[in-house]
Order: structure tokens, then C-alpha cells, then sequence
């Protein structure tokens, strides 16, 4: 017996499944790219008539090694998890107190300065970089990281105050109000109960701040000069170019390293951070 | 009696916890905000000591030079060019995506990386696929006859294809972050609102452009707006790429004014230029806030 | 208007496990108000949604006025449907929800006005034409979407629990608006709800569905004084019937057949009941006790009384006429002739 319904469906998971192929590719392919040109050999990678796809000389391990030894590589990768780690502790601490006071303290005021604050959010880097390179060097933190453990809180903070009062929203007040009929007072409340029990919020605050470093240009490609003091996305770019030569195996290597631990962590906290961006648009 | 001292030290609490926050955003963005615009009305210089006022005429002058007016344009060529094709990119695959499917998890993750990996890294990454002697996808070409050998094209050298090629590179960045939201857009449209439209009689485009697509505008414009600001106020990009060239054809606002204030010294001038971003904020804050608005009446 | 039929549809959504609905046959009357009744998971709305097309049968056949429809979309079926949440369109106005199956379906732009007049003026919802679902009330969204229904004038209405999202009190008024629109259109409506107070008032016949199997099709009078299982005694009626095991058989009758003793001429069984609890609802009294004496069962059966003065503890005598005697087979819980009782 003819089924109709059963070719339109055909064609609508053809199409469906050529429109993820073709997006997984064009979104997908540069890493693949990258992965590649890792384990190729100079000569084979510089050698026009060759396949570029396949390794027309054995994979090797020179350009990791390069990366890893001769280059200050490891280095940035200290910087950055440093930086990192600092800020997200001075967000966490300037943060949460913060979304707390406004999701349950401020009434109608709260609303206004949670915008206030989201709109803060808004004032790019791109703007702000020139103006703060001169506050930087007046207070003599040119050329280090502690330049950007000042900085990168700008950034990290307005999102991270948003997130945590939608997060903190949804804590019912009545615990709270139990805890202090209990004995303990506000800020002991709030310390004692709701912090704890906003685990997961603070963890997407931790990283997604975390990414947020990582991934900062401006002010890392501004305030810092030497090699040595130079966060991951600046220094690969810059520092593995000898003139007009890119070290392409290595830089490659970088940029995976750099990228893919970064994804796998953020796959999994990506809910939260949705939820993060759409609060108030999707009812 | 208790009752009013109680609400008064909530308050003072109140106050006590956001007051850090506050003053910190206070000294890292309002006042460099301000500073950017003394700067611009000054003649500040890197080295230099003093300043003095110089009134409109870092305006004047950055207003006349082709660089700035050809940045100006790029800006907004660049970002509404991208933001369309991710719009509509970005749709398509949420809608792909919205129904469970065996690995739907990995494509997930594939698909993210853009968004996810360090800006300059994804950028250094296409500064390779696009390099004009070893470019792969110059190799293709060439290998299925669509160009000749030594005449591919010079992605990252010819000034058209270098605007297209940094148009691509952010709507490759973006388009995984747009889908995200749209996503979480499609999945809040209850299950039997298409199935009512099935039954009235629609079919699968007029369901797609009567029905979901308008249920969705509210976190169709969130993507946007985002994308929006995220491209506008973006150098990096065209700082890995092309540096702004050939021959400054690729320069937008961000960029020139990193090449004008700090690499050019010229800190008065980068400051002006970086102000011209603005009137898009302003506009964009404007249209958020709206919108916000909006959300809570309802 | 039209006749809906279907033979030996099953659908199994896990491989290996029994079907959510099972070899189910049954045609409607034209013009009827047919109920599917069952508790949740019974399969009567996956039933109801196979009929409508949203899902696909695993085997068996779908008909609709004669013509077999199991693979054509919804769109092709000329039925209208009514979901629980009503479903309205929240970005469209009252009208445009209204008129958008008109649009779909390719009616001419010039007759739509006329269509969504005559629709809501049926429904007298004419006054909210430029309103958003969202400024309506729950009775005012049951009414749009009945409009939403109506307006394409199809074969087929099926309806799925849409009275289980309404208040208590509005559910009365709204069960009967629906009765009253059932009357003026006449059109074969299917009707899905887990409430058996509402599939008694409203259907003309009730097909009761228990784990995606049909135990029974009847008139509301068929199906609650000659139920044709246990499930369909137990589930029709509140409280519900009393089922004692009795030899070979199980032996059951309504509380409200459960009556004083010397209330009864005629043939009938008696029961003494150690009272052990009494209810007053205003409207009547709810008795329960316990059967004493020689092999009674260690169950307690429910009586309902206009008047009673009975205490808890006390003994009392009871009469069941034996018209009212229902038996069930011990093992397949089926109904199975009159035989003799063990005791009392």
C-alpha cells in the first residue's frame, strides 16, 4: 500500500540531516584543520603540489615539541590560569554579595539597578582600553598581569551579578526567613544557606568568567609588552611570528590546546548560560 | 518598633553587600568612560607629559581622514552583513537541532568551538585556511578546476575578499552562539502549538514563518542584539586577519582606534574614534531596555 | 459529518513492550458524542491523537466517513481538534487565530470576515475579536478554540480533556456550553477525559479504555448498570461499587443499592455491617461497614443514604435487591451470570 506520509518524511530527514552536516562542517572544519596541520611535517606542509589532506611525509611530534620547549608557551598558559583563578575570586567576592542584595533586599530599586548593571555590561573593552592604559601605567602596572587582575573584573562582573540574581530569585524566600526565626541573621542567612545552595549557579559564574579571561584581547594585547608576561590569546598570535614567518604547526597546536578543554567544560554548563542571557526575554 | 529597626538595617545591609560591586564598576567603567571622553577633547599623546584641551578638533580632523570614514562604513557593513547570514543561519540549524537525535550531544559540541575557542585563536586558525600560498581551500579549488594555480584567490589580499573574509570569520564565530539562544527559544513553544497548526491545516513553511518564528521574535532580537554588540565592538578579529589592511580597506572603528591610540601613540585620536561606537550602544541599550520592559508587563 | 472508524489499531512506542493502545475497534455513530474514557496511561489520548494523525498507528487502520485515512497528515483529514491547553496562538488576535485554519486551507481572503462572524457569533465571543489569548479568561480560551474549531465546518471534532485546565467551579458552566454547542452544531465529536462524572453527563456513548484496551462501548446507562469487567464497575461511579469475592465468583453492587434493612421487597440478600465510619456530604450520607457473621469477607462496603443515624460500632442490618446483584468471573474479572452465593 502507498505511503504517502512516508517519502515526505524521507525528504524532510534528508534535509534535515544535510542542513547539520553542512553546518558541522563549516563550523567544525578549522579544528580539524588545526588538528591536522599539528602532526605535519614542514616540508610537507610547505609543499604546494602536495595533498594538503593527507601526510605525504609520517606525522611527526616536532611542532608540539617546539611549542612545549622553545617557546614561551607553557608560560602563557601559567599566566592565563593565574589571572584566572584571581579573577574569578575577586568576581565571586564582589558578585555575589551584590546579586543578593539586589534580588532580595532592594524591592523596586533592585529592578532598576539590576538593569543598571546589565547595561554596564554593554560598555565595551574596544572603548574603555585607552583611557584605562593610562590608569594602568599611572599606577605602575604596565607590562604585568596584575594589570589585568585589576581590569578583566570589569567585564566578568555586570554578567556575573545578572546571572546570580536570576539564580538567587529562585531560592525561596521562606527559607531564609526560617533560618532567621532559627537564630542566625541575615548575612549569617545568606552565608550559611544561600551561598551553599547556590551551588551551580557559582559554578557557571566560575566558568564562564574562567572562558571570559581566556578569551580577552584588548586589554592583554594593551597593557602587556614582554613575552614572558603575556596571556595565551595574545602570545600565540604574536610571539609565534618571527617577522613575516608563522610557526603554523605550532601556532596550531596552541590554538587547540587552548580551545578544546575550554569546550568540553563549557558543553556542559551551556543551560545555565543561556539562561543567563534570555532571563525576562523567554516567559 | 522592632519592625522599623529591622527594615532600616536590611536596608543598610542592602547597601553594604552591593556597595563593592558598585564602586568598582564605578572606577573601572564610569570613570574611563568619562576619561575617553577628555581624552578626545584633549591632545593626549603616550610619553608625552601634560594634556591640554583641544576642543572639536580631533572631531574635525579624524572626520575628514578617508581611514576613519572607510572604518565607519566597514563597521556597519561588517556587522549587519554577519548578522544576517547568522539570523538566518543560525534558524536554520536551531531548527535542525530542536528534535532529539543519536549524537546530538557530539554535534552540539562540535559545533560550539567557534564561539568557545579565545577569539584570536579562531582568527589565527582561518589566517591559515585563508593563507595565500597554502590555503586549502584554494587547494580544492584548483584541484576541481574552479581556479587556476598561482591565480587563486587572495582571501586575505584583495581588498573585496578580505571584507568577505573578515564578514565570514564573525558570522563563523557567532553563528554557534545564536543558534544556542535560538534553541532554548524553539524548546520553550509548547508541543501542541504546531500540532494545533498541523491540524488547522498548515503546512511545514507557513507553520515555520506564521507561527514559530513569531513566537520566537522576543529571543530572535536577544541573538541579535548580542551579535550585534559582540561583532560591532569587536577588533580582534580584524586585527589577526588583516591587521586592517590591504591598505587600511578593512580597518573598523575598534581596530583603527587601537592602531591610532596605541600603536600611533596618538592617544587623543584612538579615544575620538573609539567614541563613535557609542551612538550604536546607546541605540541597542535602548532597544533591550524596551524590550525588558515589554517582557515584565506581560 | 461523519462516521469515524477504527480496526485493530495498535501503537507500541518501545519495541518489547505492550502497545499503548491494543487492537482497538470501534466506529462512531454519525453525529454522536462519543467519550473515551480511562484513567491516565489508559491510551485514550494517544487514541484520540492517532485518529487526529499526530501520531502514526504501528498496525491497523484509521477511517474517517468511509475513507481509509491512516497516512495522511492531519491537514488532510478535514477534522478539527481541541487540545487541553487550548493551544491558541499567543502572538495572533482572537480573530486572527480564528480565521488562520481559513488561511490555511486556502479559503478566499473575502470570506473569511463572514466566517469568523458566523463562528463567533455561535460561540458569543464576537465582542473579543481584537483581543490576545492572553487578556482572555479560561472560559473565553475554551470558546475561541471551539471557534477556532468550528469555523473550517469539518467532519470531525475530537477534544482532548479541555475542560481538566478550568477551576472547579468554571468546569460546571463550561461542561455545559459544550453540551448546549454540541446540540446547535451536531457534528460527530470525540470526547477524551479521565472524568467519569463528565463522560456520564456528556456522552451519548462511552467507550472506557483501560490499559490501551477497550473494556467496554456503551450508553452511559449500559456501561454504569451492566459494566462489563471489574475495571468498568469500579471505574464508573462514586463511591465505587462494592466488589466482594464470593466462591467462584466476585459478587458487586452500587452503595446507593446498599440499603436498610425492611427498605427492600422483593428478592434480595442481607448483610449485617459493623458500622465503621460515617461521612456527611449535605446532600447524603456515606455509610461504611464492615459484613459480619459466617464467611463474610474482611472488606469494608460503602453505602449511600439520604438520611441515616447510624453510629460507628453499631450493627445494622442491610438488603441488596438481587436485581442489583452484579457477578464477575473470579479469574477474568469479567461479567459472568448470576450463580449462588456462598453467604451470607
Amino acid at each position: 500500500m502507498p505511503r504517502r506520509g512516508q517519502n515526505r518524511a524521507r525528504m524532510g530527514k534528508l534535509g534535515h540531516w544535510l542542513v547539520i552536516v553542512v553546518f558541522t562542517v563549516l563550523l567544525a572544519f578549522p579544528f580539524y584543520w588545526m588538528l591536522i596541520t599539528i602532526f605535519k611535517q614542514t616540508g610537507d606542509l610547505y609543499n604546494t603540489d602536495n595533498n594538503p589532506f593527507t601526510f605525504n611525509a609520517a606525522p611527526t611530534l616536532d611542532n608540539l615539541q617546539v611549542l612545549f620547549f622553545e617557546t614561551r608557551f607553557v608560560r602563557w598558559l601559567g599566566n592565563t590560569a593565574l589571572v584566572g583563578v584571581l579573577v574569578v575570586g575577586i568576581t565571586l567576592v564582589l558578585a555575589l554579595p551584590a546579586a543578593y542584595a539586589l534580588a532580595r533586599l532592594t524591592g523596586q530599586w533592585g529592578q532598576r539597578l539590576g538593569i543598571g548593571i546589565f547595561l554596564t555590561y554593554l560598555v565595551p573593552p574596544t572603548l574603555l582600553f585607552i583611557p584605562l592604559s593610562r590608569v594602568v601605567a599611572e599606577l605602575g602596572l604596565q607590562d604585568t598581569i596584575w594589570s589585568l587582575v585589576l581590569v578583566y573584573p570589569s567585564f566578568t562582573v555586570p554578567f556575573s551579578i545578572w546571572l546570580l540574581m536570576g539564580f538567587f530569585k529562585s531560592i525561596p524566600k521562606e527559607l531564609e526567613d526560617a533560618a532567621m526565626v532559627d537564630g542566625l541573621t541575615r548575612f549569617g542567612a545568606f552565608v550559611k544557606l544561600v551561598v551553599p545552595m547556590s551551588f551551580s549557579g557559582i559554578l557557571t559564574v566560575v566558568i564562564f568568567t574562567f572562558t571570559l579571561v581566556t578569551q580577552e584581547f584588548v586589554y592583554a594585547l594593551t597593557f602587556i609588552s614582554p613575552e614572558a608576561n603575556q596571556m595565551l590569546g595574545v602570545g600565540v598570535p604574536t610571539f609565534l611570528v618571527r617577522g613575516d614567518v608563522y610557526f603554523w604547526g605550532s601556532l596550531m597546536g596552541a590554538c587547540l590546546i587552548a580551545s578544546v578543554p575550554i569546550a568540553l567544560v563549557y558543553n556542559l554548563f551551556l543551560d545555565r548560560f543561556i539562561a543567563g542571557f534570555t532571563v525576562g526575554a523567554v516567559k | 518598633m522592632a519592625v522599623k529597626r529591622r527594615r532600616s538595617t536590611g536596608f543598610g545591609l542592602g547597601v553594604a553587600m552591593f556597595a563593592p560591586a558598585a564602586l568598582y564598576i564605578l572606577l573601572l567603567i564610569a570613570l574611563p568612560f568619562s576619561l575617553a571622553f577628555v581624552y578626545a577633547f584633549s591632545d593626549a599623546r603616550i610619553g608625552s607629559g601634560g594634556s591640554h584641551f583641544v576642543g572639536l578638533d580631533n572631531f574635525r580632523s579624524i572626520l575628514k581622514s578617508p581611514s576613519f570614514l572607510r572604518a565607519l562604513q566597514n563597521s556597519f557593513v561588517f556587522t549587519i552583513s554577519s548578522q544576517i547570514l547568522v539570523l538566518i543561519g543560525s534558524t536554520t540549524l536551531a531548527l535542525a537541532l530542536k528534535d532529539k537525535f543519536r549524537g546530538r550531544g557530539f554535534v552540539r559540541f562540535l559545533i560550539l568551538l567557534p564561539w568557545v575557542a579565545p577569539i584570536s585563536l579562531g582568527a589565527i586558525g582561518w589566517k591559515w585556511i585563508l593563507d595565500s600560498i597554502y590555503s586549502v581551500i584554494n587547494w580544492i579549488l584548483v584541484a576541481v578546476h574552479l581556479a587556476k594555480p598561482y591565480d587563486a584567490p587572495m582571501w586575505l589580499g584583495e581588498p573585496k575578499l578580505a571584507m568577505l573574509s573578515v564578514i565570514l570569520v564573525h558570522t563563523w564565530r557567532i553563528l554557534p552562539f545564536s543558534t544556542v539562544i535560538i534553541l532554548a527559544g524553539l524548546t520553550a513553544i509548547p508541543k501542541d502549538i504546531p500540532e494545533a497548526a498541523a491540524v488547522d491545516g498548515a503546512g511545514f513553511w507557513r507553520t515555520l514563518f506564521e507561527i514559530t518564528l513569531p513566537m520566537m521574535r522576543p529571543i530572535l532580537n536577544v541573538a541579535l542584539l548580542f551579535g550585534i554588540i559582540f561583532t560591532f565592538t569587536d577588533m580582534t578579529v580584524v586585527y589577526i586577519l588583516t591587521s586592517g589592511g590591504p591598505a587600511d580597506k578593512t580597518q573598523v572603528l575598534p581596530s583603527l582606534a587601537f592602531f591610532t591610540g596605541v600603536q600611533g601613540s596618538d592617544l587623543a585620536a584612538g579615544a575620538a574614534i573609539s567614541l563613535f561606537l557609542v551612538p550604536l550602544l546607546v541605540v541597542v541599550a535602548y532597544l533591550m531596555l524596551r524590550m525588558a520592559h515589554r517582557a515584565e508587563v506581560v | 459529518m461523519a462516521i469515524v472508524e477504527t480496526r485493530a489499531v495498535t501503537k507500541v512506542f518501545k519495541e518489547g513492550t505492550m502497545g499503548a493502545v491494543n487492537n482497538v475497534d470501534l466506529v462512531t455513530h454519525e453525529g454522536e458524542f462519543l467519550v473515551f474514557l480511562g484513567p491516565s496511561g489508559s491510551g485514550k489520548t494517544t487514541l484520540l491523537r492517532m485518529i487526529a494523525g499526530l501520531e502514526v498507528p504501528t498496525s491497523g487502520d484509521i477511517l474517517i466517513g468511509g475513507e481509509v485515512v491512516t497516512d495522511l497528515t492531519p491537514r488532510e483529514r478535514r477534522i478539527a481538534m481541541v487540545f487541553q491547553s487550548y493551544a491558541l496562538y499567543p502572538h495572533l488576535t482572537v480573530y486572527k487565530n480564528i480565521a488562520f485554519p481559513l488561511k490555511a486551507q486556502g479559503v478566499p481572503k473575502d470570506q473569511h470576515q463572514k466566517k469568523v462572524e458566523w463562528a463567533s457569533g455561535l460561540l458569543s465571543i464576537g465582542h473579543l475579536l481584537d483581543r490576545k489569548p492572553r487578556e482572555l479568561s479560561g472560559g473565553e480560551r475554551q470558546r475561541v478554540a471551539l471557534a477556532r474549531a468550528i469555523v473550517r465546518e469539518p467532519s470531525v471534532f475530537l477534544l482532548d480533556e479541555p475542560l481538566s485546565n478550568l477551576d472547579a467551579k468554571l468546569r460546571a458552566s463550561a461542561r455545559e456550553e459544550l453540551e448546549s454547542f454540541h446540540r446547535r452544531v451536531g457534528t460527530t465529536t470525540i470526547y477524551v477525559t479521565h472524568d467519569q462524572v463528565e463522560a456520564m453527563a456528556m456522552g451519548d456513548r462511552i467507550v472506557v479504555l483501560h490499559k490501551g484496551i477497550v473494556r467496554q462501548i456503551g450508553t452511559p446507562t449500559e456501561v454504569y448498570d451492566d459494566p462489563a469487567d471489574t475495571f468498568v464497575a469500579t471505574f464508573l461511579g462514586s463511591p465505587p461499587m462494592n466488589l466482594l469475592k464470593n466462591g467462584e465468583v466476585i459478587v458487586g453492587f452500587r452503595p446507593e443499592h446498599l440499603v436498610p434493612a425492611g427498605a427492600n421487597g422483593g428478592a434480595a440478600i442481607k448483610l449485617k455491617l459493623k458500622i465503621h465510619n460515617v461521612e456527611y456530604l449535605g446532600s447524603e450520607w456515606i455509610v461504611y461497614g464492615r459484613p459480619q457473621g459466617e464467611g463474610a469477607p474482611d472488606q469494608v462496603v460503602v453505602s449511600r443514604l439520604p438520611t441515616a443515624d447510624h453510629k460507628i460500632g453499631e450493627i445494622h442490618d442491610f438488603t441488596v435487591a438481587e436485581k442489583h446483584l452484579r457477578f464477575f468471573d473470579k479469574e477474568t474479572e469479567k461479567r459472568a451470570p448470576a450463580r449462588a452465593l456462598t453467604w451470607p
